[in-house]
C-alpha cells in the first residue's frame, strides 16, 4: 500500500504563501478609497470568479472519473479563492461592514456584475470545457497584465491568480483537443458545446463608460488590446483539435450590467440558500 | 464513459529537491500529458511535490511473487552485506 509523502507542515506552506504574491492587507481597500467605478471592476471579476467556481462546483462527484472530479473541483477552488478576494476588496470599499461572504450571500440576481459566459448551464462534460476553454483563455490574458495595475491590491490578486489560471486554461484546451480530436460522439459534442458558448465571447472585450474610465485611471486592463492575441490562440487550439472557430453570431451582452439569463437566479438559490435560511450558521 | 477505459500510470512525487521520487499512487488517463494533469490534481494539492513522474503501469515489470523465495531468501543471512558498522554523523539526512 502506497503511502504518501509527508504533508508540508502549515508553516512551510505559510511560508510558501508569503514568497510575494500573496495578498497580505497591505493596499487593502477600506471604505472611501476606491471611486465607484473601480469598485465596479473588483465586482465584475469577483462575481466572474465566484459563479464560475460555484458552476465547477457541482460537478463535484458526477465528473466521468474521480481524476476529472478532482481536476474540476480544484478550478472551482482557485476561483473562489480569487472571489473572496476581490469581492473582499469590493466590500472593504464599500464599508459599512460589508464583507465578501455579505456580496456574495446576500445580493439579488441584478446586483451581480458576471458575464453570461460563467452562468451558462454546464450541460454535459464537453460545454463545461468549451467554457471554460473560452473564459480561462481571456482571464489568463487579462490576469498577466492586471498583474501591472496602479491598484496595487488588484495587481497582487492578479499575481497570484494568474499562475492558477494558467493550469485551466492548459487543462481545458488539452480537453478540447483530446475531445475534439476523440471520437465521433466527443467531437459533435465539443463541437456543440463551442456553439453553445461562442456568442458570449464578444460580452468579454466589450467595454462600457464605467469600464473605460477605470482603463484610463490605469486600474483596469482593456481587453481589446488582446483581443486578436485571443481569437488567434483559440484558433489555435481548435485547429489542433480539428474542429472549426464557429461563426460569428449576435453578441449577447448586459450581464455587466445585472441582465442576466434565466440560468444566474436558479444557480443563486442554490449557493444562497443556506447563509439566508440560517443567517447565523457558522463553518 | 468509465474511467476503466482509459490505462493506469503510477505516479511519483519529489517531496523536494534532494529527495528521490516516491511512488504514491496511480491514476487514470487517457495520454501520457492527461495523466500528469490527473497526478498533479490528485496527489499535489497540498504542497506535496516539488516535481512528478507518471509512467504507465503496464511498463513496469514486476518480479514474480510465486519467485519470491529464490529471489529474495538468499540475502537474508548475509547481515554483512549491511552499512551497520559505520557511525552515521546525526547532520545526514535521508540516508
Amino acid at each position: 500500500m502506497p503511502s504518501l509523502p509527508t504533508i508540508s507542515p502549515e508553516e512551510e506552506a505559510k511560508a510558501k504563501a508569503k514568497d510575494g504574491t500573496s495578498v497580505g492587507s497591505f493596499d487593502a481597500p477600506t471604505a472611501g478609497s476606491r471611486d465607484e467605478a473601480t469598485i465596479a471592476y473588483y465586482l465584475m471579476l469577483g462575481d466572474d470568479a465566484l459563479i464560475l467556481g460555484q458552476r465547477l462546483s457541482e460537478w463535484c462527484g458526477h465528473a466521468p472519473t474521480i481524476e476529472v472530479d478532482l481536476s474540476l473541483a480544484n478550478m472551482g477552488l482557485d476561483l473562489i479563492g480569487q472571489a473572496t478576494h476581490l469581492l473582499g476588496g469590493a466590500a472593504g470599499a464599500m464599508g459599512e461592514g460589508r464583507d465578501a461572504d455579505a456580496l456574495a450571500f446576500h445580493r439579488d440576481v441584478l446586483d451581480f456584475r458576471n458575464c453570461l459566459m460563467v452562468e451558462q448551464p454546464n450541460d454535459d462534460f464537453a460545454r463545461t470545457m468549451a467554457r471554460q476553454f473560452l473564459y480561462s483563455t481571456w482571464h489568463h490574458m487579462l490576469l498577466g497584465r492586471l498583474a501591472g495595475s496602479k491598484d496595487g491590491h488588484l495587481a497582487a490578486i492578479a499575481a497570484k491568480g494568474v499562475k492558477e489560471v494558467a493550469y485551466h486554461r492548459e487543462l481545458a484546451s488539452d480537453w478540447v483537443v483530446r475531445l475534439g480530436d476523440g471520437t465521433e460522439e466527443s467531437a459533435r459534442r465539443m463541437a456543440e458545446g463551442l456553439d453553445w458558448m461562442w456568442r458570449f465571447v464578444p460580452e468579454l472585450f466589450h467595454v462600457d463608460e464605467d469600464l473605460q474610465k477605470v482603463i484610463d485611471a490605469g486600474i483596469a486592463v482593456d481587453p481589446r488590446e488582446f483581443e486578436a492575441e485571443y481569437r488567434e490562440a483559440i484558433a489555435a487550439v481548435l485547429a489542433e483539435a480539428k474542429l472549426t472557430v464557429p461563426d460569428d453570431q449576435r453578441p449577447i451582452l448586459g450581464g455587466r450590467h445585472g441582465h442576466h439569463s434565466e440560468h444566474l437566479g436558479h444557480l443563486l438559490a442554490v449557493m444562497q440558500f443556506l447563509p439566508r435560511a440560517y443567517p447565523d450558521a457558522k463553518w | 464513459m468509465s474511467g476503466h477505459d482509459w490505462p493506469l500510470w503510477e505516479v511519483f512525487v519529489r517531496a523536494k529537491g534532494g529527495l528521490s521520487h516516491r511512488h504514491v499512487g496511480s491514476v487514470h488517463a487517457p495520454d501520457k500529458e492527461m495523466a500528469l494533469h490527473h497526478a498533479r490534481d490528485t496527489y499535489t494539492r497540498r504542497l506535496e511535490g516539488v516535481s512528478l513522474w507518471v509512467v504507465k503501469s503496464d511498463d513496469i515489470i514486476a518480479s514474480d511473487p510465486d519467485q519470491a523465495g529464490p529471489t529474495f531468501a538468499p540475502a537474508e543471512d548475509k547481515i554483512y552485506r549491511h552499512p551497520t558498522f559505520y557511525e552515521i554523523p546525526d547532520e545526514v539526512k535521508h540516508i
